[in-house]
Order: structure tokens, then C-alpha cells, then sequence
């Protein structure tokens, strides 16, 4: 039996076959749609550099089989920027040094977006540090990751309040 | 955007050209936040087939039978790599010609030497396939008995330790120190068998045709790599072609190419199709080295002033039971503390492990936290503040070989750090502090040094008609950040703004950068391309002053500097030209010099080369529950000049957190009886994760050395584990009272001691 | 990982009816299930993924005062539901505290109830094991058993019950509903797991093709929410098992214990509910007299399985501290640091 999956990946929708139900998201990602920005560094939810958007919620693709998320709506790392213009929180892990190798990178940033997203960690660094600890970076750059995160966070709680205002 | 982090104190000071000394962001930086840079696991080419690694369970033993026939019934499955169906090899994986040479298992026997080991290669269309193809092989073996941990074995004295280095060093007498000393110690401390974890897991992808081999893996040292594939593939270098730009990690993994790296290129060579062969996370723990367990003893004596008399460290280790890697952790004690007598010691046993290999600081991390506890130890017995009596004890010379210091900068670190951190607040008898919430709170400080080392590296320098530059050299970065720093070296060197100059790296054919390892690449890299500079300009100048119609003619080689793309008369900078001019009227697209970087060997045997640091520590233990928090650290570093002070953060910060580490969170657990290591995961084998990481702050001391190289540059990647584990665990004995000798420091030993 | 056949039922029954034949696994989120599979711990022949199942996503009030909790509620909703952590801040704590933010938006109350062991020698393929292959024997028993059990363990099986959040709901009798072929039941989460005795295979009371649909919590369980908290020690600040994990709720009236109610996580092969503990703690002062009696009663039949020894006197004082932080008041908004012992609020004790 050949299944088949719809998905919107980055806003573009595709049709997928998966002749082989045991495919992951990730292995599906990265090997069939050549989508290599999101990494395996533990394959077994472990370690977060898998992480991506599935419906706006960070999740570890590596865990979740790709024949189960059939019409999902996937955003990866390759999906942030605009053309040439960086998401606020690429440009913030630059500006901080958020990275050494790059390898955790794309799943730090996907899952920080997450974060933004649940709305929970504000501007509070201790917050954003547990909110952060489900993806590992063995460079330990995890100063300027929190570093990253809060900057974006603050511009965006200071527009908030401009908005308000 | 936000200021300019100021690490520094004068960056002005440090500036060597334009660029170096700036803290500018990651070149690469965009190509690794929007997912684009490319790891070797991210290659696809045309037609490529999945391998992966089936390991033994066992530790010792051989493998007696594999079900290749359930393996190849399974869909998808193309083949099944075993020893008696593999491709030829021209030299024997456990030949051994050099001491850099470590044996790999290649699928020549059925022997099994360490769990984990490869013992089959399952090829197929996919990797669900493949998978589960080396699931279904379900060997099975005659097993002996493993030989696991310290007591395994009878214990002999290593022919020689780390990279080469005689087993036993004797300064003094130190018995007699001992005997005369007012006070003394006799401690002993264990460190665990740790794992790099980089979070790229080694992989490769492997495509042949004929006789040349296209390779994309991760490399700390290409050369290196490319002339061991040479060897068991007997083809020649120039045939191997391997892409290394990014590394997602090395730690010293992938400082020389690994045995399961090369099974990838078996598999293709079986199958002649491209093969992509990637470790699972628990295929890491055996096959690519690791940090050896040890047993340290350290006795240390001092006389009525708290000055050390005698400074005995022994380390006992292990390695694997059929190659040689020795922890020289011992050797920690010959660079800090002057001691009028130092002997320092290594005994190993051989165990049924994978062969233990270079890891981040190898030896110095492993020793640091020995030592650094044991001065603790010391100064509390002598009753003067552990800074005070590492001052004390300070070296004017390196004690154990008795040569100055190129430069040290020790005491600012320590003056500097301490007074970053508020240390002399600190009371002197542990156990006393709490926060307002109750928790214990103490403070702790190690000492850092790490020794500034140079390979061999080479560089070939372009200065373009167009004004532009390139500067090629076969650099690795595996997150020190090569692609700036040495960017910068190259800018600097050929006189161009950076964006002005094309530089490449991170593959084979380009001229050998040398190994990215030893804190060393930035120097030998960087001075290969600071000299290649040089020479490009010194043929710019060249042509320039021979030539009548040039403004610089007859100003001679020495009298012109380069700067931003034009050549000055040193004497009078109005007389300038542009290269593209030189180059246009000499009528030339181009031309190029070479370069090369090495240690000078006079200046090694005339000074003792280290970079010095000092870390501070504060850490909440919870008095009832025993868990540990580090709540603030504070490292003070001295390493040269520091090329880019934004990354040299980075990596300080990164070393002290794997100090931290090492004292609180890493350890492979190996069953005692099957000599399997039961926490082979992420999960279990504990890093630390955001939450682990507090407050941290770097400050770095000018230090000018004119020794070490021609760009004054110490390195920094491995100094910032040094010293910060020793902090740490004398940080929680501080909060607690509670001497804690075997690391990592857990909540039991706190509990059952309190 | 073995080929499976995949199953998406389009109802409860059509799932029950898939999920009975032998070899057959319920898919829900798949973040122990997968994770089992690619390890070989699990080699199901068959995946009913019952993720697309309508109705099992809502979280609903009961006539009872309590609230009914769809299976596939995902972990990170439950907690971030408002009038759920509420009305059961142990609970909200307790999930926070688990895994990661990503495997939480993933996992499902229903799969999380269901989590296996932890154990290395469960997860270790190569390693006997009763509870993964019957009969096999257990290594772990002279192995390396620091983290193990220390209570209602067997010569068979010394594992350990991984979840959090399973803690305080056992704590505050939580129900499950189950669908099974012979129709709908309810069962007592306490009564859901079994200790492992001679047999540890039979890890719950749950038949073939059994399927959670929800869980309940009854009207009485957020009597508690004013003194309620969820303590976890573990051996990194955050993304990690715990060593050994409270629960404690209290309903107090003028002054004293009206009723209490403890459970322990990471020291038995079941979320641990300490029956005798909440007697000594009726009635009684909350003070560190009471909670320190309560302790001893709680871990008075734990004894070491191995190299743990320390996980009973943990255990002891993490009872202790988990009464006091209830005792002193349920905070506001759930700490930083859910559950961890720095998460400390003003007038929590210390050295009690």
C-alpha cells in the first residue's frame, strides 16, 4: 500500500508519496524534499536540532512520523527569511553570537520561535532559559542564545506598547 | 543592534592591522541561521544509497554468526558489508607506523575488542531500510569476559602519555619536600570516561569513480585524513577530494578520520554507487574516542608560609586493549605552581573500551580539576584564602623545566577576575553563606593554563588586477570560527579591506591549514596566512618600486606598507599607488605568493609558551535536597592577542561551561560486567542544557607575546575548561563543607555526607 | 525499525477493533512510542494512529465540579489552560517540569499516562530484561542501579514510573476512561499500573485494544489549589528524568490540615501515592514536625534495590520540602523553573 500525505511546507503546499510509513517528518524533510536545514543530532527527541513549526507549534521532528501529520502546516528554518531580509531572531543570533558550529541553529531558532509564539517566557531570561532547554548546544552558546531570544523579545514587548500607546 | 562587546580592555592595543582585533560578526553567520551552510550529512548526490552501522554488543569476544540473509530479505536492502564481503584494502586498519596512526576496525575479523564496535554495514535504497536492515542481522558471539574500569587489569607505566610525552617528570625531591613540610595532603580524585557528543554526529558521503574518491565529512585535519584514506585505499592524495566547510562540532572527534568514516567509503566502493553512512547517537560512544576515566593522587606539602615544597600528581588511566592513547593528566602540575620539588606520574590499564582519544583539553581538563582541588585542599589546611596561596605559589618560570615564561599575565587574570567578581568578600571557612531563600552559597576558583602550541600549516595569498584578494588555505571550522578570525589574519595580511578579499577554506585541495586542534589553529593557520600575505605584497612592492613610472619606485621592499588596497611610501604615505594599478601597468591578472606557519623551534627551546587564566565560581546547593546550581562565573583570560574579540567570548564562555560540566553533569556509566555504556544518549549522558548556564563573564588581559609566533596569538579554545572545573567543585565544597573527590559531583554525595 | 502496517480509524470502535490483533500499538503522538521503536525496545506490527480520532482534544467541566480531559490533549495545552492550572497547579507544575517544551506541545495526556521506564537495561536491547522480554531475568538488578526503584520493586523489576505529570494525579485520584471491547470503563489511575511482582510485563490493568479516551479528575481535587506544588530533583536544571519527585497538596482550615495528599514519582514502577503519609498529616500542623513524620511514614516500606540507598533519605526530605511549599502557599504564576527546588518562593523552608 502507498500512502499518500499533503502538507504546506514554508507555505508551499506539497503532495508526497511515502511508500514507507516509517519515514519521519525530519528523514522526510531532509532526504525526500531536500530540506536540509533542519538537522539530526540525536534522532530520538533528545536533543531539539530537529525542531520545527508543525501549526505554529515547535515540536521534534524526529518523533513524529510524517505519514500521522497528513495536511500539517510545517514551517523550517528555510522559511524564516524573506528573500535576503533575516527573521529578527536570525539577525539576533548573529548580532549575539548565538552559535559556534551551527549545527543546534536552525532547531534553536525554529524552537524560539516557538517560544515567542506560546507567549509564556516575556522578558524574563529565566524563563527563556527553561523555555530553551530542550535543545541542546554542545558549543555551550547558550549566553548569546538567551541573549538572541530577549533582545527579540524586548523589541517586540517595546512595539507592543507602541502599538498601545 | 547592540554596543560593541567590549572584552578588552584596550582593543586598540591588540589591533594589529584593520581587521584583527575586531569583534565582528560570523561571516558565515547567514549561511548558519537560515539553514544553508552544509554539513557533510546534508549531501545528496545522484543515486546515492543509505548505509548504517550494525555494532556488537558485546565488549570482547568475536561474532559468530549474522543473519545477512534476514538482512537482504528485507525491502530495500542492496547489501551487507561483513568480513568476508567487503572491499579490498591496501593496508592493514591495525597497522600502526606513527603514534598518530590509532587502528580502526574495517571489518578485518570477526574480533570484537569494545561494545559498540562496527561489526557489519547494511546498504540500502533508504535509510528506514537500512536501519533496520542491521536491526535483522542479530548476531551472535562467543563472549569473554569484559575488562572494565581502573582495577581491571595490572597497571604498567605508558610508554609515553598524550601527544607523545614522557610518562614520568621529576623536578626536586619530593619526598624530602614532603618530609619537611609543616603541612600536607594526600588526596585522591576520579574523573569519568566522557564522550565529545558534538552534535553533528560523525557522518560522511562517500562517491567513487575509478580511482579518485569524492569525500563530504567533517574534518579537524584534512590532510591528515586524506593521507590515511590514501593509505588503506592505496591511491594516491591527489585522487581524494574531501569537503569539510562546516563541522557541526569536533571537541577532538574528528580530529583524525574514524573507522566508521571510513567503512562509509568501503560501502560505496562495494556498491559503486555514492553511500551516506551517519552514526546514531549511541554508535558515538565507542568507535570515535572519548576521554579516558582516571584516578589522580596528588600529595602536596607546604612550609610554614603556605609555599609549596613538594608536588607529587599520579594518574592512573585506562586505554583500549589493542592501541595506545594516554589521559596525560598528570601533567597538569608542571606549568602552574612553583613547587621546589614536582614529580608527576602515569600508570595506565589496558580495558575492553574503544581506544581513548584526544578531547578538549586532553590531559590538561582531566588534571585541572585534580589539581585545582588539591591546592584547594591545601590552602584550607594551611588557612589562607585558595587565591592567596595560588598567588603565593605563583611561577616566575615554568617550574618543571625551569624556563621562562614568554609571556604571563597571570596575576592580572587573578586580580582582575577577583575583583570582577568581588572575591575577597569571601569568608574563608566553608558552609557559611546562604541566600535570602535558604540555599547554600559558595565560592570557589581554579587556575587556567593550557600551552600555546603551533603545527605546520601552509596558505597561498592572490592579489587580483581587479584590486581584490584571495587567500586559500585548507582551514577547518568547527565553530572557533576560522571563516572570520582567519578572514581577518587575511585581510590584514594582504592589506584589503575584508570584503575585499575572497578567502577559502575547509577543503582538500586547497594548501594544508595543519589540524584544528590543540588551541593551535588560529596561530598556525594565521601566521601560514599572515606570511603569505606578506610574500604576495613583497612581489606587489616588487614591481611596483622597479618600475620608473610608479610613484613608489625606488622606495625598496622596505620602505612601502600596504594598507587598503594601496601601497605607501613608509616615508612619505602621500606617494601611494593602488594594486590594480601595479598589477594593470605590469600587465599581470594576478599574482601569487605562499606562506607557511610553524613553531620556531628556537623559541621553543628557550621559553615556556601558555596561555593562563583564572575562573570564579559561585554555585546554590540546596542544603536539604543537595541539587547544585552554578549561579555566576567570572573568567579572567591571558592568551596573546585575541584576533576577534566576539568569538574568543564564545569560546571562553563555551570552555567554562564544559568545566562546569565536567565537574557536575558528565559520565559514561559502563556496565561493570558487560563493559556496555548504559547512558549511550542525550538523555541520560548528561550536557548541560540552557537552564545550567548562569551569568558568565569574560574579561581578557592585553598580553603582548613576541615568542609564541609572529602574531603574538596563544589560542583559546580549550583554556576555558581548565581551571572552571576546579572552580566549581571547590565553589560547591565551599557552599557545603563537603569534599567531594569523584566528579561528577552528584546529589548523593552531598546528601549522604550532610 | 520493523515495518508496520499504518491504521487511521475514523472512529473509537473501528480503532479498539484495530488496535486488538496481536502486535498491534495505538499511535498517538509517537514521543515514547517512536522512540522505543527505533531503539527495537518496540517492534510493533502494526500502528493505529488514533491522533485524527475526533473528540478526544477537549478539555471539559464535569457536573461534578471536576473536569473531563480528552486523550489526545497535548501536554503543553493542559498546562496552559487557565482554569485548568487553576484549579490544579500541581498538575500545570508537573507537566512543565517534564521533557521539553517541544516534546510537551507534542505529547499527549493519553501517551504520557502510558510512558515506559526509563531503565537502561529496559531501553538496552542487549540487556535482560523481564519486563521487555518475559523470563529474560533483570540486569539491572546488579547492575547499575542508582536511579532505581526503592519501593514496591521485585527481584524481577527494579524500574521506575518515568512521568511527571502522572504524580499529582495520582495524588488527587484521577480517573481514566477507557474503551475496550467490551465497552467503557473507568479505572482509577492508581489502580491503572501494576508493581511489577513476578510479573513486569503487565505493566497496567489495560486489556488488548484497550484505549484511553480521557482522563478525569474528580470535583473534590481542586480543593487543593491553594496549597498545591510539584517538586522534582534531577541531576541537570532542566530536560531531565527525576531522581526522585513529590507531590503535595494540601486543603487547610483554620490553621490545620482539613486533608492531605502525597505521591511520589521516580521511586517505584508506579506513580506512588503515600496513603499512610496523608493519615499522619489529617488533622495535624503543617509544620515541620508533621511533614517530617509524614516523610517516615511515606518511605516506611522503601527499602534499596541496589547502589540507592540516598534515593530513600531523598525521597524522606523531598516529602518534607514538597509539604512545606505547599504549605506556604500555592504561587501566583508557576515558577521559572517548574517544580525545580530553586524555584523557591518567599517563606518556603529550608533545613526543615
Amino acid at each position: 500500500m502507498i500512502n499518500s500525505i499533503s502538507l504546506t511546507v514554508n507555505g508551499v503546499r506539497r503532495d508526497i508519496a511515502l511508500p514507507d510509513p516509517r519515514v519521519t517528518l525530519l528523514d522526510l524533510l531532509r532526504e525526500q524534499l531536500d530540506l536540509t536545514g533542519t538537522k539530526k543530532g540525536c534522532d530520538r527527541g533528545q536533543c531539539g536540532a530537529c525542531t520545527i513549526l508543525v501549526n505554529g507549534r515547535r515540536i521534534n521532528s524526529c518523533l513524529a512520523l510524517a505519514i500521522s501529520h497528513n495536511g500539517a502546516d510545517i514551517t523550517t528554518i528555510e522559511g524564516l527569511a524573506q528573500g535576503e531580509k533575516l527573521h529578527p531572531l536570525q539577525a539576533a543570533f548573529i548580532e549575539h553570537d548565538g552559535f559556534q558550529c551551527g549545527f543546534c541553529t536552525p532547531g534553536q531558532i525554529m524552537s524560539a520561535l516557538g517560544l515567542i509564539n506560546e507567549g509564556q517566557a516575556g522578558c524574563d531570561p529565566e524563563r527563556i532559559r527553561e523555555g530553551m532547554s530542550g535543545n541542546l548546544c554542545r558549543c555551550s552558546a547558550y549566553a548569546g542564545i538567551t541573549e538572541a531570544v530577549l533582545d527579540v523579545q524586548r523589541t517586540l514587548a517595546a512595539e507592543k506598547e507602541r502599538r498601545v500607546a | 543592534m547592540t554596543p560593541e562587546i567590549r572584552l578588552t580592555e584596550s582593543p586598540a592595543h591588540l589591533r594589529h592591522g584593520a581587521n584583527i582585533g575586531q569583534p565582528l560578526t560570523r561571516r558565515d553567520g547567514i549561511l548558519k541561521v537560515t539553514g544553508k551552510a552544509p554539513y557533510a550529512a546534508d549531501r545528496h548526490p545522484r543515486g546515492m544509497l543509505y548505509a548504517v552501522l550494525a555494532v556488537s554488543s558485546i565488549a570482547r569476544g568475536r561474532v559468530t554468526f549474522l543473519d545477512v540473509a534476514a538482512a537482504k530479505s528485507h525491502p530495500g536492502v542492496v547489501d551487507v558489508m561483513t568480513p568476508t564481503h567487503k572491499p579490498p584494502l591496501a593496508e592493514d586498519p591495525d597497522a600502526k607506523t606513527n603514534p598518530f596512526m590509532f587502528r580502526m576496525e574495517l571489518l578485518q575479523s570477526d574480533a570484537v575488542r569494545y561494545a559498540n564496535q562496527p561489526i557489519a554495514v547494511v546498504i540500502a535504497q533508504t535509510l528506514e531500510a537500512a536501519t533496520e536492515g542491521a536491526a535483522l542481522l542479530t548476531p551472535t558471539y562467543e563472549t569473554l569476559s569484559a575488562r572494565v574500569g581502573l582495577d581491571a587489569d595490572e597497571s604498567f607505566v605508558p610508554p609515553a602519555v598524550g601527544p607523545g610525552h614522557p610518562p614520568i617528570v621529576e623536578h626536586g625531591d619530593v619526598e624530602a619536600g614532603l618530609a619537611a613540610a609543616a603541612k600536607a595532603i594526600d588526596a585522591s580524585y576520579e574523573t569519568p570516561a566522557q564522550y565529545h557528543n558534538a552534535m553533528e554526529p560523525h557522518a560522511i558521503v562517500a562517491s567513487w569513480d575509478g580511482d579518485k574518491l569524492s569525500i563530504d565529512t567533517p574534518s579537524q585535519g584534512l590532510a591528515w585524513a586524506q593521507g590515511r584514506i590514501a593509505g588503506l585505499f592505496g591511491i594516491p592524495v591527489e585522487n581524494i577530494h574531501i569537503r569539510s566547510p562546516f563541522l557541526g562540532g569536533g571537541f577532538g572527534s574528528k580530529g583524525l578520520i574514524s573507522g566508521p568514516q571510513i567503512l562509509g567509503i568501503m560501502a560505496a566502493r562495494l556498491v559503486g554507487r555514492p553511500v551516506k553512512l551517519v552514526l546514531r547517537r549511541e554508535h558515538m560512544y565507542g568507535p570515535v574516542g572519548h576521554r579516558a576515566p582516571t584516578r589522580q593522587r596528588l600529595r602536596l606539602g607546604t612550609d610554614g608560609n603556605g609555599l609549596l615544597t613538594a608536588l607529587e600528581h599520579h594518574a592512573k588511566t585506562v586505554t583500549s586493549s589493542f592501541d595506545d592513547f594516554y589521559e596525560s593528566a598528570a601533567d597538569a602540575s608542571h606549568t602552574l605552581y612553583a613547587s621546589r620539588a614536582i614529580r608527576t606520574s602515569h600508570e595506565a590499564v589496558r580495558v575492553d573500551t574503544g581506544t581513548p582519544l584526544f578531547m578538549r583539553a586532553p590531559g590538561e581538563a582531566t588534571g585541572s580539576i585534580a589539581l585545582e582541588s588539591a591546592i584547594d585542599e591545601m590552602a584550607w589546611a594551611c588557612g589562607i584564602d585558595p587565591l592567596q596561596f595560588r598567588i603565593r605559589n605563583d611561577a616566575e618560570v615554568e617550574p618543571i623545566s625551569g624556563k621562562p615564561f614568554s609571556s604571563k599575565a597571570l596575576r592580572e587574570c587573578y586580580t582582575k577576575g577577583a575583583e570582577r567578581f568581588g572575591w575577597w568578600e569571601r569568608p574563608l571557612s566553608p558552609r557559611q553563606v546562604r541566600d535570602e531563600n535558604g540555599f547554600l552559597v559558595g565560592w570557589g576558583m581554579g587556575t587556567a593554563t593550557f600551552p600555546a602550541l603551533m603545527f605546520q600549516a601552509n596558505a597561498r595569498a592572490v592579489l587580483r588586477a581587479d584590486g581584490s584578494g584571495v587567500m586559500e588555505t585548507g582551514a577547518h571550522d568547527m565553530g572557533q570560527g576560522a571563516w572570520t578570525a582567519l578572514a581577518q589574519i587575511a585581510a590584514d595580511g594582504l592589506g584589503l579591506d575584508i570584503d575585499r578579499v575572497e578567502f577559502k577554506a575547509g577543503t582538500s585541495d586547497l594548501p594544508d591549514a595543519g589540524i584544528a586542534g590543540g588551541s593551535a589553529h588560529t596561530a598556525t593557520a594565521g601566521v601560514a596566512i599572515h606570511n603569505a600575505g606578506a610574500a604576495v605584497i613583497a612581489k606587489l612592492a616588487d614591481l611596483a618600486t622597479r618600475d620608473q613610472r610608479s610613484p613608489l619606485f625606488g622606495a625598496g621592499n622596505a620602505g612601502v606598507i600596504a594598507r587598503n588596497g594601496r601601497l605607501h611610501r613608509r616615508d612619505d604615505e602621500t606617494r601611494c599607488e593602488s594594486y590594480a594599478d601595479i598589477l594593470r601597468r605590469a600587465g599581470l591578472a594576478e599574482i601569487e605568493a605562499t606562506g607557511g606557519g610553524a613553531a620556531d623551534p628556537v623559541a621553543q627551546a628557550d621559553y615556556a609558551m601558555h596561555a593562563h587564566g583564572a575562573v570564579f565560581a559561585e554555585v546554590k546547593v540546596d542544603p536539604d535536597l543537595g541539587q547544585i546550581r552554578v549561579t555566576r562565573m567570572v573568567g579572567a583570560f591571558a592568551a596573546g592577542r585575541i584576533i576577534n574579540p566576539k568569538l574568543v567570548r564564545s569560546q571562553l564562555f563555551g570552555g567554562m561551561i564544559w568545566g562546569m560540566s565536567f565537574a557536575l553533569h558528565e559520565e559514561a556509566v559502563m556496565d561493570r560486567r558487560s563493559g556496555r555504556i548504559m547512558n549511550p544518549n542525550l538523555a541520560e549522558y548528561h550536557v548541560p542544557v540552557n537552564a545550567d548556564v548562569p551569568s558568565l563573564d569574560v574579561l581578557t588581559v592585553d598580553e603582548h607575546d613576541p615568542h609564541v609566533n609572529p602574531l603574538g596569538i596563544k589560542g583559546v579554545g580549550e583554556i576555558g575548561i581548565t581551571g572552571s572545573a576546579g572552580a566549581v567543585a571547590n565553589a560547591v565544597w565551599h557552599a557545603t563543607g563537603v569534599r567531594v573527590r569523584r566528579f561528577p559531583i552528584r546529589i548523593s554525595d552531598l546528601l549522604m555526607a550532610g | 525499525m520493523k515495518s508496520f502496517d499504518y491504521v487511521r480509524p475514523a472512529s473509537i470502535p473501528e480503532a479498539v477493533s484495530a488496535a486488538s490483533a496481536p502486535g498491534a500499538a495505538y499511535l498517538a503522538a509517537g514521543t515514547n512510542l517512536l522512540d522505543l521503536m527505533k531503539g527495537g525496545v518496540s517492534r510493533p506490527d502494526r500502528l493505529v494512529d488514533v491522533t485524527h480520532l475526533p473528540g478526544l482534544d477537549r478539555i471539559e467541566p464535569l457536573a461534578d465540579g471536576g473536569v473531563r480531559i480528552g486523550a489526545l490533549v497535548r501536554n503543553a495545552d493542559l498546562a496552559h489552560d487557565a482554569s485548568f492550572a487553576k484549579a490544579y497547579p500541581a498538575v500545570a507544575e508537573a507537566l512543565l517540569s517534564g521533557a521539553s517544551a517541544q516534546l510537551r506541545n507534542a505529547a499527549t495526556v493519553g501517551g504520557n499516562l502510558l510512558q515506559r521506564t526509563r531503565c537502561a537495561y529496559f531501553y538496552d536491547v542487549a540487556s535482560a530484561c523481564n519486563r521487555r522480554v518475559p523470563g529474560s531475568g533483570c540486569d539491572a538488578r546488579q547492575g547499575e542501579n542508582r536511579l532505581h526503584a526503592v519501593l514496591g520493586w521485585s527481584d524481577a523489576c527494579i524500574a521506575t514510573h518515568p512521568s511527571d505529570f502522572c504524580v499529582p494525579l495520582v495524588a488527587l485520584d484521577a480517573v481514566v476512561e477507557i474503551e475496550g471491547k467490551g465497552g467503557r470503563r473507568n479505572v482509577k489511575l492508581e489502580d491503572l499500573y501494576r508493581l511489577p511482582a513476578d510479573a513486569p510485563e503487565w505493566e497496567t490493568v489495560l486489556e488488548p485494544g484497550d484505549l484511553i479516551v480521557a482522563l478525569k479528575l474528580p470535583g473534590d481535587a481542586s480543593d487543593f489549589a491553594a496549597h498545591a506544588r510539584y517538586l522534582k530533583v534531577r541531576e541537570r536544571t532542566s530536560y531531565a528524568f527525576a531522581i526522585v519527585s513529590a507531590a503535595a497538596c494540601l486543603r487547610l482550615e483554620r490553621g490545620s490540615i482539613a486533608e492531605a495528599r502525597i505521591a511520589l514519582g521516580g521511586v517505584a514502577a508506579k506513580p506512588w501515592r503515600a496513603h499512610e503519609a496523608e493519615k499522619v498529616l489529617a488533622g495535624g500542623a503543617p509544620n515541620g514536625e508533621t511533614f517530617r513524620r509524614a516523610a517516615e511514614a511515606a518511605l516506611a516500606g522503601a527499602k534499596p534495590s541496589g547502589d540507592n540507598q540516598f534515593k530513600i533519605e531523598l525521597a524522606r526530605r523531598i516529602v518534607v520540602r514538597a509539604l512545606s511549599l505547599a504549605a506556604s502557599g500555592t504561587p501566583e504564576r508557576i515558577p521559572a523553573l517548574p517544580a525545580s527546588p530553586f524555584s523557591s518562593v518567599p517563606g518556603a523552608l529550608h533545613d526543615a
